[in-house]
């Protein structure tokens, strides 16, 4: 038997087979999550949904794009300004907030062509001056009432506890379906590409990879669901104030919650949005120091622990949960072979 | 009109002096500080406590916080930039960012929220003006700032070009290696490079105290016209940041002439606009050719 007839590829591993079981079993159990939790865990598990997605379309951008953006917070902020717009306009607000993130990604389409020919840290800083202007110009719209904001008064038509479930299954389906869109095309074809590109751009180039349009992909689908995330958080807070919505803060919580789970790694991403939440209800009324220990973190996480926790679990115990690669199995060699 | 004109060109002066070091990080170290705004207001609260506390002008201030910054940046280069230039492209840019909002909160831990200014600490400086026609007339700060970001760009220009450091600082930043191999100690020299950016950072700080107010939050507005600055005029070309600083400012006069909130949107569309020029006109023709003239030792 020759070598390479031994080597097989591992996509999935016993673990991970049951690990995709747990998280389907996970998804079903939080479906029916408002007939068991109370209105404050409703509220609260929201907001972890959200920040899931903001996280893994950070992650799906920087982690496997190799595109670090410092101002996806004008995607989030135009998702919640289209929101208000659309549900002025008369469309339901349920359906506004999807629409709206559909709206978003439409706009990011264009603004790639422009975005992307800049490299690494031109790119970052750029995107934050598309932040600002987006920000700007929604200040314009006489309906915002610049930094007074206005508010999604059409969600008034539905009672209160209506209104909770439908978020919070909105976040739960939106979270659901931005994951599972970004686990089947990072285990496609185009995955694979995407990963060649995160390890090595000018390589990938060389062996074939389109490589600006695979990013572009990426640009696109990270913005469709940072104002999927702005819309939905517009919901929960209901009233829009520009400043809050279109802050630099929200990248700081993208950044801090991939660098502290694992950049480049599609688990990591779930997992620093976890210690997030967790982290943000623990010390969230700390104010100013606890802005200050995320800043603190993401600097100490960048430099001394670089993949994250879950890049050193699985480099520790060679653990893949949600694997998006392909790992090659070798015989063991004996000697004399 | 012609006011307007002499103001946005005097307000480029600002732009192109914090945009100085930017550049020069970007050119030199092919490193772009998220933290560079940060830091200028960081210099900025440094002349604002001297002055509050001790009374000391922001003149003399300087001759404390210039060196402090100094400190600073051979530190930043040290304990961060070393390491995570090793680490790849985005670990830089990620670990900047985050000491950005660790030294923005601190300074809002420390000071609070109001708005500060050194202009109490200068007497009449702060509002003193040369006539130059009637209608026409020049802020003292302005023009200090304007000469001051002129002073600063030659100086950097001349020091690439003319000394030996200046040269180790090309060698190390052409191929840190290959400079290691002919006695260049390049670790060392990317240290020297950062304070002496990170202390143009500290005289930015004053030019920003000293003619407007600024807040511990301001750093983030600062980097973005830095940023905005240095990639109109052409990143890495010093005269081309002045350039780039003085059209920023010209599209923001512009821009609050259309309208009262179009002040920061004309700055920015004028970015804009730049990106989209850069798209039909690649990096190898005339803009390449014209940044390598401006950069060619005269030697």
């Amino acid at each position: 038997m020759s070598l390479s007839e031994a080597i097989a590829v591992e996509r999935w591993t016993p673990a991970s087979r049951t690990a995709v079981g747990v998280v389907v079993l996970l998804a079903i159990a939080l479906a029916f999550g408002p007939s068991f939790l109370g209105a404050g865990a409703t509220d609260r598990l929201t907001a972890l949904f959200i920040y899931i997605i903001l996280a893994a379309m950070w992650n799906a951008l920087a982690g496997f794009g190799g595109l670090v953006s410092v101002g996806q917070q004008a995607f989030f902020g135009l998702g919640a300004y289209f929101a208000i717009r659309l549900a002025d306009a008369g469309l339901d607000p349920f359906v506004s907030l999807a629409v709206a993130a559909v709206l978003v990604g439409v706009v990011a389409l264009p603004l790639s062509f422009l975005m992307l020919r800049l490299g690494g840290g031109e790119f970052a800083i750029g995107m934050w001056v598309v932040a600002e202007l987006a920000h700007l110009l929604v200040n314009l719209d006489t309906l915002v009432r610049g930094e007074t904001g206005t508010s999604l008064i059409s969600l008034n038509v539905y009672d209160t506890v209506t209104r909770r479930n439908t978020i919070y299954w909105l976040a739960l389906g939106a979270m659901l379906a931005l994951l599972g869109v970004l686990f089947v095309l990072l285990r496609s074809r185009t995955g694979a590409a995407i990963q060649a590109i995160r390890d090595n751009e000018s390589a990938a180039a060389s062996v074939g990879v389109h490589v600006l349009g695979t990013k572009r992909g990426l640009f696109v689908l990270a913005a469709l669901g940072a104002g999927m995330a702005g819309a939905l958080w517009l919901a929960t807070s209901v009233t829009f104030q520009p400043k809050s919505f279109f802050s630099v803060q929200w990248t700081a919580y993208m950044i801090f919650m991939v660098l502290v789970g694992g950049i480049g790694t599609f688990e990591g991403a779930i997992i620093g949005a976890v210690i997030f939440f967790l982290v943000e209800t623990w010390f969230g009324s700390a104010g100013v120091w606890y802005l200050v220990g995320l800043g603190a973190a993401a600097v100490l996480f960048s430099l001394l622990l670089p993949k994250g926790l879950w890049g050193a679990v699985e480099s520790r115990w060679s653990l893949r949960l949600l694997p998006v690669g392909y790992r090659l199995k070798l015989p063991s060699l004996k000697a004399g072979e | 009109m012609i006011d307007a004109l002499i103001q946005g060109v005097l307000l480029g002066g600002y732009y192109a002096l914090i945009a100085a070091g930017l550049s020069f990080m970007f050119s030199v170290m092919k490193v772009i500080n998220l933290a560079h705004g940060s830091l200028a207001v960081f210099a900025a609260f440094m002349l604002f406590t001297l002055g509050d506390r001790f009374g000391l002008s922001p003149f003399l201030g300087l001759l404390i916080v210039l060196p402090l910054m100094a400190v600073v940046g051979w530190l930043l280069q040290k304990l961060m930039l070393e390491r995570a230039n090793r680490a790849g492209t985005l670990v830089p840019i990620l670990a900047t960012f985050g000491l950005s909002i660790v030294i923005d909160n601190l300074l809002f831990q420390q000071f609070g929220a109001n708005t500060r200014s050194l202009a109490p600490y200068i007497g009449s400086l702060s509002y003193d003006s040369w006539q130059i026609t009637d209608e026409i007339s020049v802020g003292k700060v302005a023009v200090l700032t304007f000469v001051t970001a002129v002073v600063v760009l030659g100086l950097l220009q001349l020091f690439l070009s003319f000394t030996p450091l200046g040269r180790a600082v090309r060698a190390t930043a052409e191929d840190g290696d290959t400079a290691g191999l002919v006695g260049i100690d390049a670790r060392k020299i990317n240290a020297v490079a950062t304070a002496i950016a990170i202390v143009t950072v500290g005289l930015a700080g004053a030019a920003l105290g000293l003619r407007a107010t600024f807040d511990a939050y301001a750093g983030g507005a600062q980097l973005l016209f830095a940023f905005e600055a240095a990639v109109i005029g052409g990143a890495g070309s010093v005269w081309g940041t002045l350039f780039g600083g003085i059209a920023l400012a010209l599209g923001q006069s512009l821009g609050a002439q259309i309208a009262p909130q179009g002040f920061l949107i004309g700055g920015h569309v004028v970015f804009f606009v730049v990106l989209f020029a850069r798209l039909f006109l690649p990096g190898s023709t005339f803009r390449a050719r014209l940044a390598a003239a401006l950069r060619r030792p005269a030697a």
